[in-house]
């Protein structure tokens, strides 16, 4: 065992692509493709397996691999849809220059959860958290809390659009206490509680990312961090409608995600109301879309003229 | 197996030592006692790589623990990511010691099986929360440091909310030098939390000096001043069941 590997020498590692990987336990062969993240424990690969395109994470350190293969294989167990990314082989690879742990798991190909709502608009926000709260549920039932839980961790595929959790690293047993955070995104940081593993954690930090895709940015922790965090919520147009689910999951008043899960869904029946009526007030960029459909609708219409033309010809 | 508490110093620093012993010497003694010294090198955001990193990295090395350097606004969250390393660190130790006595060749954790490494590391994570754990947080308050001080502060208490959120208990003693008469100045005596030490930091007369080696001399005897009661629990096992 390295009994001293000071932090602040992160060997970062390299692989050019074509690169054969060949794992020391298993003998299974892997070729890099491309460098797909560069993190804080180590890099991840894209690559071509026997089973075609994996994600191959190489850590820094042993028992950083280690734990997170660990949680992994706790996520296989759970029922349903995959939680996290499917967890495929372990091994150890033996170079000239030392030996390397490194997994693969399923690729996930898809868009960062940031990006997706910037695009696609702030209602899809509220959607994601739909769909995180009810993984997030299956996750505590199986007795973990995801812990880390930030953008960066998230990732939209589809369509249909699907939230996927990407790194599992901070993943910690119910009752102990959270092994990795972020600090916009964790309860002690901004005054709120205990960094204990309990499923109000997870939900505090669910919050934090609907506030931030909200802002567009991190707000910044002022001297009173409560007071701010719940102002800004009641305030902001976006998180107003809102803003009773929201504060009540900051101050940890949900005891399950389903229980957040539900408070939420009459809320967003609500807003969407709301929003047709509004649609209304803007018929001018409606028109100018119609506009925009006549040239196509004629086209069509041309086609299915031919199309009718070319039937009662031949056929009759 | 039999331990009672992994003991730690973090030492938070800016830089180099220029009065006394040297502060790796003192740092080796310390591991020789079972006492990981950790350091935390605080830099400004323009700083760039000179000795005092490197001393910094020679003293974590040489007293068996870990080093970080980092730019002030990060602090809070290293201090706790390397407090938390640490103990994960010594307990791996503490374990592949013992493998070592069952494998016998097969020295360490980096020569099991991918499959075995994962049932050692639950254990490493089991311990790693349920331990008692004991840290002496030595403080440099030379000069350069009087600005980063409100941050170090900030830093500790979050260190705080994180090993109070454990399932182990924690004894955190707190002393910052150079002191005014003696090596080091006592703020804070063992106790379980870090809530108490509010302003303290504010009244500090920071001096020229930065007498790191006498300093964390001085910080290793407070591990002898423990309150005697708290040595009962100190028979339980290390480890009951593995
Ligand atoms: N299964 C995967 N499929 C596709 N991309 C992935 C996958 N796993 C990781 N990545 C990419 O690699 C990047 C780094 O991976 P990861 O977050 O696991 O590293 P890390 O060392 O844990 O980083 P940090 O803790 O700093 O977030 C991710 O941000 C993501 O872009």
């Amino acid at each position: 065992m390295k009994m001293t590997t000071p932090l602040s020498k992160n060997r970062s590692i390299h692989f050019s692509p074509g690169s054969i990987i060949m794992g020391k336990w298993h003998q299974k062969q892997y070729q890099i493709i491309k460098p797909l993240g560069y993190g804080a424990r180590g890099t991840v690969f894209l690559a071509n397996s026997e089973k075609g395109r994996v994600a191959l994470k190489f850590g820094f350190d042993n028992s950083g691999v280690t734990s997170e293969v660990n949680v992994l294989n706790k996520f296989s167990k759970v029922q349903g849809e995959p939680l996290g990314p499917s967890l495929y082989d372990v091994d150890d690879w033996v170079t000239k220059k030392g030996t390397y742990s490194f997994y693969a798991m399923e690729y996930i190909n898809g868009i960062p959860l940031m990006d997706c709502i910037k695009v696609r608009g702030f209602e899809w926000a509220i959607v994601f958290l739909l769909q995180l709260l009810k993984d997030l549920g299956r996750l505590h039932e199986a007795g973990w809390v995801f812990g880390d839980l930030k953008p960066d961790n998230l990732v939209v595929t589809g369509p249909p659009l699907k939230i996927r959790w990407l790194d599992v690293g901070g993943t910690t047993m119910l009752g102990r206490s959270i092994k990795e955070y972020t600090e916009f995104f964790d309860r002690g940081y901004w005054g709120f509680g205990t960094r204990k593993a309990e499923p109000s954690y997870d939900l505090f930090s669910a919050t934090m990312i609907i506030v931030n895709a909200a802002d567009g940015y991190q707000l910044k922790k002022g001297q009173h961090p409560e007071k701010q965090l719940t102002q800004h919520i009641l305030q902001h147009k976006k998180l107003a409608p809102y803003s009773e689910v929201l504060i009540k999951a900051l101050y940890g008043k949900y005891a399950t995600a389903e229980d957040m899960r539900k408070a939420l869904l009459p809320k967003l029946n609500e807003t969407h109301t709301k929003e047709r009526r509004n649609t209304n007030v803007k018929p001018i960029r409606r028109k100018n879309k119609k506009k925009e459909w006549k040239g196509p609708m004629i086209l069509a219409s041309v086609i299915l003229l031919a199309y009718v033309l070319y039937v009662t010809l031949f056929i009759m | 197996m039999k331990k009672g508490r992994l003991k730690q110093v973090l030492l938070i620093t800016d830089g180099c030592s220029n009065q006394g012993e040297d502060p790796s010497a003192v740092a080796a003694l310390a591991k020789e006692q079972g006492i990981a010294v950790n350091v935390i090198g605080v830099v400004n955001e323009d700083q760039t790589a000179d000795g005092g990193i490197q001393e910094v990295e020679d003293i974590a090395l040489a007293g068996g623990g870990i080093s970080q350097i980092v730019q002030t606004k990060q602090l809070s969250q290293t201090v706790q990511m390397v407090t938390r390393q640490a103990m994960t660190q010594t307990i791996q130790g503490v374990i592949n010691q013992e493998l070592q006595q069952i494998l016998g060749d097969q020295d360490s954790m980096d020569d099991l099986p991918p499959e075995k490494r994962g049932q050692v590391m639950e254990v490493v994570d089991e311990l790693g929360e349920t331990v008692n754990l004991e840290v002496c947080i030595l403080v440099d308050t030379s000069a350069s440091m009087e600005k980063k001080l409100p941050t170090v502060h900030e830093a500790l208490l979050d260190l705080s909310i994180s090993l109070n959120s454990r399932m182990g208990s924690n004894q955190f003693c707190l002393y910052t030098f150079p002191g005014k008469r003696k090596p080091i100045d006592k703020l804070l005596s063992w106790t379980p939390k870090i809530d108490s030490i509010s302003n303290v930091f504010s009244k500090l007369a920071s001096g020229g000096i930065t007498p790191t080696g006498p300093a964390l001399k001085e910080a290793l005897k407070s591990f002898d001043k423990r309150p005697r009661r708290d040595f009962v629990e100190d028979d339980d096992a290390f480890i009951e069941e593995s």
